[in-house]
């Protein structure tokens, strides 16, 4: 599956690896916690697991991403406002 | 998935989407979208000259700053020279204000020199992703029949599609970021508007409320700090003041000393300006 960190690169990894399910719940976890140093680490945590087992996509390959994370510098209140608000791209 | 990344894809997946529901017949599609891609691939362009000029005007007020500091400690030295310690103090203090702003000014412009970075490489992505679609898009109007094209043209658009909204939010944060100079950067002409930058050996020792003001902002122990060293300097008995400054930056001021005059003389220049908001804050 391809998972692109969004203003970084994409990645292809493995298909059906559990972990990073895993690592995304433990994200939206955080972000309900509402606690920022949690949720940090969480996100960090998912963007070290993509960076570390996925090959980065060619910059000229067309191919669409299954998986799209939100920028790396992406704050509490961001996060917060995906899942309440219009999120970080409106309309 | 459910988590913040389920989110995010959908999001994007209907933005990409939307682009692509322009045009009906396949050849007009993909000139359309090869057409709208060439046209973003300018706004990026657009986008990262903003972040530029921000950068500049942020670097020339740097540089401004750098001038005050060094005319602010000529005078303070001139000042404690000529015997008037209260002035000393009062340029000591200012040049606290000055330098405490020059540290917050060049972590801004390190903060969009990062930013333009992330915006230029992903202007190189999303150039030879829209060049491979180029490439492409010759390919499906030789090869395909018009239902087999509509197939590979979404498929192959919508990976420049997803492309473009990524640099479009990237360009979105960027502008949010240069926002926040921009109020850095209004700070900055406040504090000139508030005599910060006047020429302090002509207040006289008379405090005024900017000075009251001034006190109140900086730190007085590197205050009273940088006036023992400065007194050490000029080999005048120092008096026990509160805990020391840091270490070695009027060594470095005295040196370029010269260079003050040119700051005196754009100083007084934008004292004129600033008169009027100074005075009023005096009545």
């Amino acid at each position: 599956m391809i998972v692109r960190i969004s203003g970084e690169d994409q990645y292809r990894l493995p298909d059906g690896d559990g972990r990073l399910n895993e690592l995304d719940n433990a994200v939206l976890a955080a972000v309900q916690s509402g606690e920022e140093g949690r949720f940090r680490l969480a996100y960090d945590n998912l963007l070290a697991f993509v960076r570390a087992n996925g090959t980065p996509v060619a910059d000229d390959d067309l191919e669409t991403s299954d998986l799209i994370l939100p920028p790396p510098d992406l704050s509490l209140a961001e996060a917060s406002s995906e899942f309440t608000g219009e999120g970080l791209i409106p309309d | 998935m459910p988590g913040l990344t389920g989110r995010m894809s959908t999001v994007v997946k209907a933005k990409v989407s939307k682009l692509l529901d322009k045009a009906e017949d396949p050849a007009e599609t993909l000139d359309y979208s090869y057409q709208k891609q060439v046209e973003q691939l300018q706004n990026v362009k657009k986008g990262i000259a903003d972040v530029v000029t921000a950068k500049k005007r942020l670097q020339m007020q740097e540089s401004t700053l750098q001038q005050q500091v060094v005319k602010l400690d000529t005078q303070a030295r001139q000042a404690l020279s000529g015997g008037q310690e209260d002035l000393a103090r009062t340029a000591l203090e200012r040049k606290n204000v000055v330098q405490t702003e020059l540290q917050s000014l060049d972590t801004q412009v390190h903060e969009l020199e990062e930013q333009q970075q992330k915006l230029t490489d992903s202007e190189q992505k999303l150039r030879a992703k829209i060049e491979a679609f180029r490439t492409k898009k010759e390919v499906i109007k030789a090869q395909y029949s018009a239902a087999e094209a509509q197939v590979k043209i979404s498929e192959a658009a919508t990976g420049v599609g997803e492309q473009m909204a990524d640099v479009g939010l990237a360009m979105q944060r960027a502008v949010d970021k240069t926002e926040n100079m921009k109020a850095r950067a209004d700070a900055v002409g406040e504090l000139e508007a508030a005599g910060t930058f006047d020429d302090i050996t002509q207040l006289g020792s008379g405090e005024d409320d900017i000075d009251r003001q001034l006190k109140q902002l900086s730190s007085n122990s590197a205050v009273e700090g940088d006036l023992a060293k400065l007194k050490g300097e000029l080999n005048m008995p120092t008096q026990p003041a509160g805990a020391g400054g840091s270490a070695g930056e009027l060594g470095a001021a005295s040196d370029d000393a010269e260079a003050s005059d040119g700051a005196g003389t754009q100083g007084s220049a934008e004292q004129d300006a600033s008169n009027a908001p100074a005075e009023g804050g005096q009545g």
